[in-house]
């Protein structure tokens, strides 16, 4: 894999908060308290940190966070854009530092007040109103009353159930499976609370053909991981999880949630990243033990599934039937609860929990994860990586 | 309160449209291409030599939600909105006003009314043809 970001760096520590509905800190202090907590899992210190990255919707720039943290010198810093799709493109930032000497220590953090203060689920004034292109690309649908992520993500599947037959069971098929992680991990904010499908059909619809129970919940809290080089991070206190493979990805005539004026209104941008991970890794879908998918929705479960090869187009529906997307199931999916159950950090903490399969530290472990795939938001460009043992 | 549409030289074309009664696509001077939403530079040729073509103001439903939560500003709902296929072979996001969520589907045709929100905006909103 020579000329190639794969098993250069690997992500040695994790770090979150608590996720709950109303942390009573503020964003910034929430941030520094999982970078704290990442920093403290691989034994480093602040001191040691030099790089920082994180998405452009954060609302702690680098230097407020090294501030805190009492980073002495930061010599690489980094935004990724368009919303959850930023996730694994902040490792693979850093990543690209460290294999190449620029940084040493980079730390990838995401920290809100998602519900108890800017919800992501509400009608965005602000995003319609930003002063740039993207706000421009919002006037042809948000003053039409189409604003919300929910809404956005109704229209895609709506046109995917017409297409490939899809039922809001199927949907429903990956809010079952989250949720029974979800249940067994005393961190998720649904611990101890299964659903079953009759539950999800039962939930009140917010935007048809979505039901409350296909939303992930809004979340406050934070989650840092810590990359360093392969080398260095051999020396370090925790098995680390190397980069075997990190892309980011966007499509033909690619907006951000509205991509509706191509042919495919789907996420071709997930098959972006997916054709690229598996090039970088020279790993196929079937050498995948499980995977951790963005599940703002569930509806982009069946379609990420597609896209990143998992099953042919359409065929996801009967792909996830019979619990083979659930713990002991032929491809377990999002075994912390996913954010359906755990929490919604921006798929940060989907990241964490790849790297805690890997150490053999989940609270569901699949036998043998020697390697994780990780996607980023979806509807938006976005981001994946296969995470690796070795 | 409406939200506003954020407006550039690239589209105000658009908004002085609706505000007329006309619904226009964005059509290259040099090759004619047609496309939806605008933007300064042909894809097909790359020119930079725009005007634009009236829709007839018929369409096709290629899909649709009804979005009951949560609130949407100015907006009483549960309302309908559609994805439009325009007969002149591009797509656009609309309101489509007087149908319950039993009277449309995939396929229904749709024709373009005019929403006067006030003095400087009109919005483009469908109606069962």
């Amino acid at each position: 894999m020579t000329g190639t970001l794969s098993g250069k760096a690997a992500i040695v520590g994790i770090g979150a908060t608590e996720f709950s509905k109303e942390s009573g800190r503020s964003e910034l202090q929430l941030s520094v308290e999982a970078v704290r907590a990442a920093l403290a899992d691989c034994g480093l210190t602040a001191a040691d940190v030099d790089g920082l990255t994180t998405f452009t919707m954060d609302t702690s720039s680098e230097i407020a966070v090294a501030r805190e943290l009492g980073v002495p010198e930061l010599r690489f810093f980094s935004r990724i854009n368009y919303g959850g799709g930023a996730a694994c493109g902040t490792v693979q930032q850093a990543a690209m530092a460290v294999a190449t000497g620029v940084a040493d220590v980079v730390v990838a953090y995401r920290g809100f007040n998602e519900r108890s203060e800017s919800r992501f689920g509400q009608f965005s004034v602000a995003a319609a109103t930003q002063v740039n292109t993207n706000g421009l690309d919002n006037a042809w649908s948000y003053p039409m009353g189409l604003g919300t992520p929910a809404a956005t993500v109704a229209m895609q599947a709506r046109r995917y159930m017409h297409e490939y037959g899809a039922t809001s069971a199927d949907f429903g098929a990956v809010a079952v499976a989250d949720r029974r992680h979800a249940a067994t991990n005393p961190n998720a904010f649904f611990y101890g609370k299964p659903i079953t499908l009759e539950d999800h059909q039962a939930s009140r619809m917010i935007v048809d053909p979505l039901h409350l129970l296909d939303c992930c919940q809004e979340s406050d809290g934070a989650v840092a991981l810590v990359i360093v080089s392969a080398e260095r991070a051999r020396d370090l206190a925790k098995p680390p999880a190397y980069i075997t493979a990190a892309a980011q990805g966007s499509g033909r005539d690619q907006f951000v949630m509205t991509s509706y004026y191509r042919d495919d209104i789907g996420i071709p941008e997930m098959g972006v990243v997916g054709r690229e991970l598996w090039k970088q890794s020279g790993l196929v879908p079937d050498d995948m033990p499980m995977a951790i998918l963005y599940d703002h929705f569930t509806p982009y479960v069946l379609m990420q599934l597609e896209e990143l090869g998992f099953c042919g187009r359409g065929e996801a529906p009967d792909f996830v039937k019979g619990g083979a997307i659930e713990i002991g199931g032929r491809l377990p999916l999002n075994t912390h609860g996913g954010q359906l159950g755990e929490g919604y950090i921006h798929g940060m903490n989907g990241i964490a929990e790849g790297v805690r399969q890997i150490r053999g530290a989940s609270v569901n472990p699949v036998s043998d994860a020697h390697h994780v795939l990780v996607t980023a938001g979806t509807g938006v460009p976005t981001s994946g990586l296969i995470l690796g043992a070795s | 309160m409406a939200v506003r549409p954020m407006v550039n030289r690239d589209s105000t074309f658009f908004w002085e449209g609706t505000q007329a009664g006309e619904l226009r696509i964005q059509k290259c001077n040099a090759c004619g291409a047609k496309r939806f939403p605008p933007g300064p530079a042909c894809q097909s040729c790359e020119a930079y030599d725009r005007g634009y073509d009236v829709a007839s103001g018929e369409g096709t439903v290629f899909s649709y939600v009804v979005h009951r939560h949560p609130p949407v500003p100015g907006k009483e709902l549960p309302i309908v909105i559609a994805l439009v296929d325009l007969d002149e072979g591009v797509r656009m996001v609309g309101e489509v006003a007087g149908v319950t969520d039993d009277e449309i589907e995939i396929g229904t045709r749709l024709r373009v009314d005019f929403n006067t929100i006030d003095d400087d905006l009109t919005l483009p909103i469908w109606r069962k043809l």
